[in-house]
Formats: C-alpha cells, sequence, structure tokens
C-alpha cells in the first residue's frame, strides 16, 4: 500500500512536470508552423529590414524594421532609468535601511509588482502622458519616452527583489573582513559585496529587461503606436508586441498579414530566449 | 618576563547584546610585541573581546557597551577614528575569508584602501607579505587567479598576509586555525612566532595546546568573566584558580 503511494505521487509529479514541458514544446512547434509560413511569400531579409510595415495595402509590406527599433528604443530607455534606480534601491534596502524600514520598503516593492500591467497604462496615459506633452512642449506625449518611464516603474520590482536577494547573500562574513581592513562601509559594499553579488545583479538586470520587452498593454497605451522608424525618443513608436496584440484581432486566419505577425512572435521569442538565457547562465555561474 | 610597553588597555569593559550580559568587566594590558592567549569554552565571551579590540561589535544592531579601551593610550571610541583604529589593528578570522577577488587584488585592497594606488609598491607589498606569510612559493604564479580557487590552508595564510599588508601593530587571530589541517596549522604559529618583534598579537584559540604553544600570556575567560591572567608557563603548569584547572584538565569545556 505505501509503495503504491509512493508509486502514485513519483507518477502525477512526473506528469505534472512532463505536461508543462509539452506544452512548452507545442507553443514552440505552433509559433515556428505559423511564423514560417510567411517566408513562403516574403524573403527574410525584407522581413527583418524592410522600412515599411503596411499589412494591408496593397501590395502589403511586412518590413518589421521600425517596430524592432521601437521595442529596442523602449526597451533601452526603460533600462536606463530602471537598472541604476533598481540597483541602487537593492542596495539601500539591502545594505543601509534599518531593519523596519527594509520591512515597509519591501513590501511596497512587491505591491508596485502586484500593479496589472493596463492599470499602469491607464495611470501613463491620464497622468504622464498629457504632463510630457505639455512640459516638454510636444505635439503628442505619446512617445517612446512616455513607454520608457512606464515600463522603468514596471521593470523596478523584478530589479530590486532579485538584485536585493543577490545583495542579502553575500556573506556576512566579506563585509566584515573588508572592514577589519579598514575599508569604509561604502568602499566595502562597493569593492567586495557588490563584486560578490555580481552574477545575481547581472540576473535582476535581465530578468528585468525580459519583463520589459515582453509587456505590451501598458506600452500599447501610451507609445502612441505609429510604424515609423524613431529618429529620438520623443516620437511615438511602435513596438513589437503592441502590433501583434492591436492587430491580430483584426486578420484574416492563414492570410500572410497573419503569418507575419506569428513571425514577429518569432523574433521576441528569440530575444527573450537569449535575454533569459544570459540571466540564467549568469545565476548558474553565482552558485558555481 | 620583562616590563614593557603597555599596548592596549582594557578597563572595566561590559558589552550586551541586547540583554545578554557577554562581557563582564574586564580588565587587561596588553603589552608590546607579546602574543596572548585567550583560552575558554564556547560563549565565554573570548570573540566578543577581540571584536570590541576594532569595533566590528558595533555593526551587531544591538551592541552596547560601558567602559574603555585605549590604545596607545587613546580612547577608541574618542580619539581614534575607526577607519585610522582597524588600519592598526588587523584580524584574521576563524573561517579563511578571501575576498571574491584574485590573490593580487585581496592583499592590495586594504593599502589601496588606505591611499597606495602605485601598481609598483603594491606588487612590492604583496611579495613581502605573501613571503612572510609563508605563501608566496605556492602562488607567485597564480596571482591572477581568483583567491577562491587556493585551499583552506592556503586561503588563511592569504587573509593572514593580507591583514600584514594594512601593516597594523596588533593583529587579532580569532581561532584562526580552526579549520586548518596541522601542517597548515603549524605554518600559521610559525609566522605568528616570527612576527613577535614586529606586531602584538592577540590570540583567540579553542585548542589550549596552541594556546601553550605560541603564547607569553594566557588568559581564561569564563561566561563572560576573565578568571585568570598569567605567563603562560605559569597557567598551564600550576593554575592558580580552580576552574582554570578543570578546564585545562579537560573537566569542561
Amino acid at each position: 500500500m505505501k509503495h503504491f503511494k509512493e508509486f502514485l505521487i513519483e507518477k502525477v509529479i512526473w506528469f505534472c512536470g512532463v505536461t508543462s514541458i509539452v506544452i512548452v514544446v507545442l507553443i514552440f512547434i505552433f509559433l515556428l508552423k505559423e511564423g514560417l509560413s510567411l517566408f513562403k511569400h516574403v524573403n527574410l531579409v525584407d522581413f527583418l529590414f524592410g522600412r515599411k510595415w503596411y499589412p494591408i495595402s496593397d501590395p502589403p509590406h511586412f518590413g518589421i524594421f521600425p517596430l524592432v527599433l521601437g521595442s529596442l528604443t523602449v526597451t533601452l530607455g526603460a533600462t536606463v532609468i530602471a537598472v541604476p534606480l533598481g540597483i541602487a534601491s537593492a542596495i539601500y534596502i539591502a545594505e543601509i535601511a534599518s531593519p523596519r524600514i527594509k520591512e515597509i520598503l519591501k513590501s511596497g516593492i512587491e505591491m508596485i509588482a502586484a500593479i496589472p500591467s493596463v492599470v499602469i497604462g491607464f495611470i501613463g496615459m491620464t497622468t504622464l502622458v498629457p504632463f510630457i506633452k505639455h512640459y516638454l512642449n510636444l505635439p503628442t506625449g505619446l512617445t517612446a519616452f512616455s513607454g520608457a518611464l512606464m515600463l522603468a516603474f514596471m521593470a523596478m520590482p523584478t530589479i530590486v527583489s532579485i538584485a536585493e536577494d543577490a545583495i542579502t547573500a553575500v556573506p556576512h562574513k566579506y563585509k566584515e573582513a573588508a572592514l577589519a581592513l579598514g575599508a569604509t562601509r561604502w568602499q566595502a559594499i562597493w569593492r567586495v559585496v557588490l563584486r560578490a553579488a555580481s552574477s545575481g545583479i547581472v540576473a535582476a538586470i535581465m530578468l528585468g529587461i525580459g519583463r520589459v520587452i515582453g509587456e505590451t498593454m501598458a506600452v500599447m497605451m501610451v507609445t502612441g503606436n505609429a510604424a515609423h522608424i524613431p529618429e529620438s525618443l520623443f516620437e511615438p513608436v511602435r513596438t513589437m508586441t503592441a502590433t501583434i496584440a492591436a492587430e491580430m484581432g483584426e486578420t484574416v486566419q492563414h492570410s500572410e498579414h497573419y503569418f507575419a505577425l506569428f513571425a514577429i512572435g518569432i523574433v521576441l521569442f528569440i530575444i527573450t530566449f537569449i535575454i533569459n538565457l544570459i540571466a540564467d547562465l549568469s545565476i548558474h555561474r553565482h552558485r558555481e | 618576563m620583562v616590563e614593557k610597553g603597555n599596548k592596549l588597555n582594557a578597563r572595566s569593559l561590559n558589552i550586551w547584546f541586547g540583554t545578554i550580559y557577554a562581557l563582564k568587566k574586564i580588565t587587561i594590558d596588553i603589552l608590546e610585541n607579546e602574543i596572548l592567549s585567550i583560552i575558554g569554552p564556547a560563549n565565554s565571551g573570548k570573540s566578543t573581546f577581540l571584536r570590541a579590540l576594532n569595533r566590528l561589535n558595533d555593526l551587531n544592531s544591538d551592541f552596547h557597551f560601558e567602559g574603555n579601551i585605549f590604545l596607545d593610550g587613546k580612547d577608541i571610541y574618542r580619539d581614534i577614528s575607526i577607519g585610522e583604529l582597524r588600519k592598526k589593528i588587523g584580524m584574521v578570522f576563524a573561517l579563511p575569508v578571501p575576498l571574491p577577488l584574485s590573490v593580487f587584488e585581496n592583499i592590495a585592497y586594504g593599502p589601496r584602501r588606505h591611499g597606495i594606488q602605485d601598481q609598483g609598491r603594491l606588487s612590492e607589498i604583496v611579495e613581502r607579505t605573501l613571503t612572510a606569510a609563508y605563501l608566496w612559493d605556492e602562488v607567485k604564479d597564480r596571482l591572477h587567479t581568483s583567491a577562491i580557487k587556493l585551499s583552506g590552508g592556503q586561503q588563511q595564510r592569504l587573509c593572514l598576509a593580507r591583514t600584514l599588508a594594512v601593516e597594523p601593530d596588533i593583529i587579532l587571530y580569532d581561532e584562526p586555525c580552526s579549520s586548518l589541517d596541522p601542517i597548515s596549522t603549524a605554518k600559521i604559529e610559525e609566522a605568528m612566532l616570527r612576527f613577535k618583534h614586529k606586531y602584538t598579537q592577540i590570540l583567540v584559540t579553542n585548542n589550549t595546546k596552541q594556546a601553550a604553544r605560541v603564547s607569553d600570556r594566557t588568559a581564561f575567560f569564563l561566561m563572560g568573566e576573565l578568571v585568570e591572567l598569567d605567563l603562560t608557563e605559569n597557567m598551564f603548569t600550576c593554575p592558580a584558580r580552580k576552574e582554570t584547572n578543570d578546564y585545562l584538565s579537560g573537566r569542561f569545556g
């Protein structure tokens, strides 16, 4: 009887594990099958580097270059804002804050992570967008910059909490050793604690970026969605994710347009995969 | 023993961690260039005393104390900055703690913090201190590999070299050999004896034989109190107090 129970539990766990893998593989196969069908009609170079995304004109143009640039601009902007702020707050929470403030800040950051992205988009649309339009004197506040700000806000919790864990995990003895050598508190943090936590911090940054590049709803609401190549941060852009979300409902199934949206999905998948891989390798290196 | 100058003086030092009364009215004069061993069972306050001398206890948020500690006649809380204090009083920990840097950078860490940036001088310091810690021959070809790859005994000698690089007057050892094999232990002890002309050394150890081998004087701590302090040879041949005798003869601890 006991044996049977063990056997059953083992099989159930095995089944759960295998199921998740199978589902991921199936999604991936489906994505590939639908996406790659596009290349019967459009060649790869035109798709990746074409400057025009006019999917429903005649003849249609499926150049995703502006969309890739849109995603990269917003992501890069968000990264530049979120990484220094995120790492700095992680250091503050892990090393400097008193236990009480630490608890308050940690739960505060987890609260931010719990805000649905559509709510963040909505807040951005009603507060940030008019603010930017008015104070930067732009024709529209729906810009890459607005998107970057909102996404930075969304990436922060990920970066802060993972980086904070990595910094807290650095053995206390490292800091003591550095202090005993006469280093100041800041020198000990900068040269020793951060160095020891560096791979965890890289992982935090990568996961934050991964979150940003895959984000759809907030970015669709505040970036203006104009599929053209942006010349500055203060112009509307359209990201890959927003394109898929906005157009998928209106395409004819198995049309070129439909396949093209899947092909964008593959590009996104590859980018996110690479980012997660870097994060993973970094965490792995940390464990060794 | 000949009269030597007083180096460090603890005067009625009381230490609490929260409500725990960890050190009770400790008064000790530590003489220049001596090796003082502190022995005693676990939780007797040996490490706490050591960590009071370079103010590492301050990191503990519920730490508070009464009394004074003087280094060369100056109160370590009032007359000396914490950086200066820790430059003068180096410390070797129980478990080797190489910083997550290369061998070279581990040693250069202290001197750099104290303003030495010149690569040539740093190289000279690295070679001199590693030689003094009996480690140079083993690591001279891999100064730029990570210090974490060294063996435990090598790591501990690296930590000793790193402490020397700051050029302290006093070196504190907090059970430096507790995780080492006998050969590495012997090397550390040999280094300690050779340093005698240059440094004042305080050794906290659980190994009473080690105290007997290296130290000039020995202090016996029990439950936060200094029970007895005497020349090592006296202490180990005819201890004045019954508790000391019981501890040394292995009746507890």
